[in-house]
């Protein structure tokens, strides 16, 4: 069992304020302003170092997808209010780093499950921004055809195995996933995403249970976005080192800065090695932060505005393209163009889920059993 | 045809789907090893392996979802539940996963899976450990829930199960492992689900039985012919998709019926037929659609009341009297 | 919202329909579901049922009055609702043939069963009540026919009259058995349309023993309509009477000359008179009827009722053939039958399936009265006493015996001419006996 960099101090206040009586009452940071800082200024050093070994195309790529879904995103807030999205919206701003970093640790034929928060992570997989958005739109041009909507896209073709809208219910179903490319023999990984909530369920228990005991290719990768819904971290957890709990399994485990595509990156290669390897489970605890509320109907009124501002400091696009341009990797230019690039396939997008018809009337009653 | 018990009809179908495709696995607790808690997967083991035969720990929403996502990577998984009483854990991964992937995928991702295990009525062994629950499954469009009632039907209905795109839930009567029957010999014998069973013919009154109710109504229909009235036993054997034409030509010729059940009345599966009938039939009705289901109760542990909370001939013999209007 | 009702389609060749009863009556309170009339249509009287909730508000036709299929019959509302730009859109506009009606059957086609046979089915539904006591409630309740979906439909594919029938399920549900029984004890009473447009109807046998023969003819669409109307003015038999006064004295001659012949068995007065309403009805074939569902049926014999008070009520046996008997042997039968009915002797064929019907009260000093038909039979005849009277013959006063005789008629079968030259000759006859060897 290997475990990095482990958090530094033990979240916050836990003591100071019992229960969620306390919390509702006010509302304060959950983070140590200067504890973020430090932070800060040594996860810019280190991404320096990793830069070096990455090389510029891939560097690009990945600094491309992580404005792509960025921008993407902002996209879906302004369709959602114009009320061409509908249902739960749930964004994916401020954690690119995870999914972008993550995904560009696998291969194409590699699996990729996850939740509902997921539009970021089936662009990472390479399904197509208008596929995604017309999905969002409720149109037949959708990559479920209009049938999952915002939380379960799914593309067959790019084993992107779905948004799940059941908090952990996609963990027992990466570990099948799994389970299946050992049974097959094929070394094949999944890569199973969830959230710091999803860990309180019985599901995530069972599964990384299973997964060690039957030694399956599944790399779990919590995104720590401190916050279930409104629920702060400390107020629902109890051990709140999300990496610590590997131990009751015997997984291997880390913990990563989710600000940091390339510390995200390199953490995930190294549980794919183990997984293509020895068909061995990993988790992984990826810390990050949502900008925006839960979902798009989120009032935001459980943390404050000087706690996202300052966490927006330590954005991983920002990071990542000053390090880049401090590294000399790229220009102000090249950045521009790479923006350029970005708000054309985004407003193609709009435009193609626009564009796209809607599910025809006769497909309500398709697709409900495979022999039909 | 040979004479065999269901459990041995059971086990013969596993052995002879898991030899057919190696994409089948089987899965659950005590499977393998222990040679199966009611012993259906005997000897399994020793045949196929434990790649292919499987003993899990005891965490059903686990192996359930284990399960769903394999199928996703086109295995074809036969996850066992111990009894049926602890699918109730794995719910989420029955209905939310296995029965709406290939509508919420678009068509993408279609789940060759089978929920098997014993369920309904034990013996004495009270609330928790015995009850019928399909009504829960046949619910949800996506699903497919099939109840065998002899060992032939146990074995024909379970291979076409195995070899049936979608998932199945397939609950096998935990008081009818023992019971024996003929099962035809030929090497690839298989029952279509969704397809009835006339188990004895009539023309006065038509009763619909599933699962352990069947031998009750056709006890009760030998009762009946004494008394003068013809009987006709309809055994959908699939609860979804349901036979519903089968039933509903029967109800034509009889004028009148009786579902029989051992699951609660409430929401459950003769309310469904009944209101088919109701929907489909109405001017062919001499009398209302009787139920006889179990007590609306959770199921009690003294031997008295549990016989009392099970639908008994004599309940189905003085029901088709009613609708014959015989009292 | 307010809810138009509108008249249904209650049967696949219905066009219009007779509202035959309100079930509910202005400012009731109204469930979807609930029966809300009745309705009269080519086939059946029909439970039309609510299709939305409320109110009663305004009811826009009357009971007896028609209305094409798809026209606004009736408004269900809030009570507070403003309904009046219903109330005039209704007054100017008729439905044309196309407007849809609103659908009283299942419109799924494929599944329904067909849909005459889905007409008899909603007469009543049959309440599938999980409680006894319950379904007892309803059969008691305002006359309500409970019947099975089954029965309802056999019986509107037999033209059985539902409400003629007792059910022998429980709480007097009509199930399978009664009708079968129905159609077993009548004779097949229902022309098939195919067989009604042949035009010699065979003669049919009686499943009474000895009753008359009979050959059933069609009814034609005036004769059903008359039948119908007429039904919804006065009870099930629409009754009209017809009176006349007959002079008796050659009949009483008659009698007197008889009975001094035979001094051992006498004949009465009303002996003679059942003779001769035998012979008339023989000669006025239309009153010896008897309306059925969908035919009128027309009797071979003569077969009268005599009306015979017993203790506690009163019979009415019958002399079959009366136009082929004797007066004589007509007296002696009518002793022997009032003699065995007295004691309660009688087998159920001696008073069952009369063709006609003779009540006399006479004896008790009756000038005149009007008797009520006895059910299948057409008519009945009530006689008064004869009485001595002043009458003027060839400019002077004399004295002669008249008696008054009234004939009930059932309207559906019998029209006022029809009946009028059956009294005539009855009465020419009586007034002239040696007619009736004419």
């Amino acid at each position: 069992m290997s475990k990095q960099a482990a958090p530094t101090k033990s979240r916050v206040k836990a003591e100071e304020q019992p229960g969620a009586a306390a919390a509702v009452e006010e509302v304060t940071d959950h983070i140590d302003p200067a504890q973020l800082d430090e932070e800060h200024a040594k996860q810019k050093e280190e991404q320096k170092n990793r830069i070096e070994a990455v090389d510029r195309e891939t560097l690009l790529k990945l600094l491309y997808q992580m404005i792509l879904i960025r921008r993407f995103e902002e996209k879906c807030a302004e369709s959602y209010s114009l009320g061409k999205i509908g249902g739960f919206c749930h964004l994916y701003i401020g954690q690119e780093a995870v999914a972008v970093g993550a995904i560009s640790a696998i291969r194409q034929d590699d699996y990729v499950i996850t939740s509902y928060r997921e539009h970021g992570h089936a662009i990472a997989k390479g399904v197509s921004a208008d596929e995604v958005m017309a999905e969002l739109y409720g149109k037949s041009g959708g990559c479920s055809s209009g049938k999952g909507g915002s939380m379960h896209l799914f593309d067959a073709d790019v084993n992107f195995m779905g948004g799940h809208g059941i908090v952990g219910g996609q963990i027992p179903l990466g570990t099948g996933i799994a389970f299946g490319s050992k049974y097959k023999g094929t070394d094949q990984v999944t890569l199973c995403f969830f959230g710091e909530a999803a860990v309180n369920q019985g599901a995530f228990h069972e599964s990384l249970n299973m997964a060690q005991l039957w030694k399956l290719p599944c790399i779990y990768i919590c995104e720590n976005n401190q916050y279930g819904m409104g629920t702060s971290l400390d107020r629902a957890m109890s051990l709140q080192d999300v990496s610590q709990k590997a131990c009751a399994y015997e997984l291997s485990s880390e913990f990563v800065d989710g600000m940091d595509v390339l510390a995200v990156r390199e953490a995930v290669q190294r549980g794919v090695e183990r997984a293509r390897k020895d068909y061995l489970p990993t988790l992984l605890e990826i810390r990050t932060y949502r900008f925006m509320g839960h979902s798009m109907s989120d009032p935001g009124n459980y943390r404050t505005r000087a706690e996202i501002e300052k966490y927006q400091q330590r954005d991983p696009i920002k990071l990542f393209t000053a390090s880049l341009l401090e590294n000399g990797v790229i220009d102000q230019a090249a950045l521009d163009e790479i923006e350029g690039r970005v708000r054309e396939e985004v407003e193609h997008s709009a435009r193609f889920a626009d564009e796209s018809p809607l599910p025809d009337p006769k497909e309500l009653y398709t697709h409900i059993y495979a022999d039909e | 045809m040979a004479m065999m018990t269901m459990r041995e009809a059971l086990n013969q179908a596993l052995r002879e789907e898991l030899e057919r495709d190696e994409n089948v696995f089987l899965m659950g607790e005590e499977v393998a090893a222990y040679q199966g808690a009611y012993k259906v997967t005997k000897g399994l083991l020793d045949e196929f392996g434990d790649k292919r035969v499987i003993d899990t720990p005891i965490t059903e929403l686990g192996f359930a979802g284990l399960g769903v996502g394999a199928a996703m990577v086109g295995l074809r998984p036969i996850i066992e539940f111990m009894t049926f009483n602890f699918s109730i854990l794995a719910t989420d991964q029955i209905i939310n996963s296995a029965a709406k992937m290939l509508y919420m995928s678009g068509g993408q991702f279609k789940i060759p899976i089978v929920f098997r295990g014993p369920g309904g009525s034990a013996y004495q062994v009270s609330s928790q450990h015995s009850q019928a629950i399909e009504s829960w499954y046949a619910y949800f469009p996506g699903l497919k829930v099939v109840m065998p009632s002899t060992p032939a039907d146990a074995k024909g209905l379970l291979k076409s199960a195995i070899r049936d795109d979608n998932p199945v839930v397939f609950i096998e009567q935990e008081r009818m492992y023992g019971n024996k029957g003929e099962v035809p010999d030929e090497a690839d014998f298989t029952i279509p689900l969704g397809v009835a069973d006339v188990k004895r013919e009539g023309k006065d009154a038509t009763i619909v039985a599933r699962s352990l109710m069947v031998p009750v109504a056709l006890k009760a229909a030998e009762e009946l012919e004494k008394q003068g009235v013809s009987c006709e036993v309809i055994d959908p054997r699939t609860i979804r998709p349901l036979d519903v034409e089968t039933i509903i030509s029967s109800v034509k010729k009889t004028n009148r019926v009786v579902i029989a059940e051992e699951s609660h009345p409430f929401c459950g599966v003769a309310a469904e037929i009944s209101a088919e009938i109701n929907e489909r039939a109405f001017d062919y009705l001499d009398a209302p659609v009787r139920r006889v289901s179990g007590a609306d109760v959770p199921m009690p542990y003294a031997k008295n009341l549990e016989d009392l909370a099970i639908p008994s001939v004599e309940q189905v013999v003085k029901a088709v009297r009613e609708v014959a209007y015989l009292d | 919202m307010a809810t138009q009702v509108v008249m249904p389609k209650l049967s696949p060749t219905m066009e219009e329909g007779q509202l035959s009863r309100w079930l509910k009556q202005e400012g009731d309170k109204v469930a979807m579901g609930e029966p809300l009339a009745e309705i009269d249509t080519d086939k059946a009287t029909m439970e039309m049922q609510a299709l939305g909730s409320g109110v009663l508000r305004k009811i826009l036709i009357q009971e007896g009055e028609s209305a094409p299929l798809g026209q606004l019959i009736a408004v269900i509302g809030e009570p507070d609702e403003d309904i009046s730009a219903l109330l005039s859109q209704a007054g100017s506009a008729q439905p044309s043939a196309e407007s849809k009606p609103a659908p009283a059957q299942t419109e799924e086609a494929e599944t329904a069963p067909p849909s005459d046979n889905g007409a008899g089915a909603t007469v009543a539904a049959a309440q599938p009540a999980e409680d006894k006591s319950q379904a007892e409630d309803k059969s008691q309740d305002g006359g309500r026919l409970v019947v099975s979906p089954l029965a309802a439909r056999m019986a509107a594919d037999a033209g059985i009259n539902l409400r003629s029938l007792r059910g022998s399920g429980p709480g007097g549900r009509i199930v399978k058995r009664d009708i079968e029984e129905a159609l077993k004890s009548a004779p097949q009473p229902a022309a098939r349309p195919a067989e009604a447009r042949s035009p010699q109807q065979p003669t049919q046998l009686p499943e009474i023993q000895g009753a008359s023969a009979y050959r059933d003819e069609p009814m034609s669409e005036m004769r059903r309509v008359i039948a119908r109307r007429l039904v919804t003015s006065i009870g099930p038999i629409p009754h009209f009477f017809l009176t006349t006064e007959i002079e008796m004295d050659r009949a009483a001659e008659a009698r007197r000359q008889i009975n001094e012949a035979n001094p051992d068995s006498k004949i009465s007065l009303n002996d003679l008179i059942i003779k001769v309403a035998a012979l008339s009805l023989l000669q006025h074939p239309q009153v010896n009827a008897s309306f059925q569902e969908k035919a009128i049926r027309y009797y071979e014999s003569a077969d009268i009722g005599v009306a015979v008070a017993i203790e506690d009520g009163l019979i009415t046996p019958i002399v079959r053939n009366a136009d082929k008997k004797g007066v004589r042997q007509i007296a002696s039968e009518v002793r022997e039958l009032a003699e065995r009915a007295r004691n309660r002797k009688l087998r159920p064929e001696e008073y069952t399936g009369a063709t006609f019907s003779v009540s006399n009260l006479g004896m008790f000093g009756i000038d005149e009265f009007t008797a009520v038909i006895n059910p299948p039979e057409a008519a009945i005849l009530a006689v008064g006493a004869m009485t001595p009277k002043p009458v003027v013959r060839d400019g002077e006063i004399v004295v002669r015996q008249l008696m008054r005789v009234t004939m009930s008629c059932d309207h559906r079968v019998i029209d006022g001419a029809t009946g009028a030259r059956f009294l005539q000759t009855f009465k020419q006859m009586l007034e002239n006996p040696l007619l009736m060897i004419a």
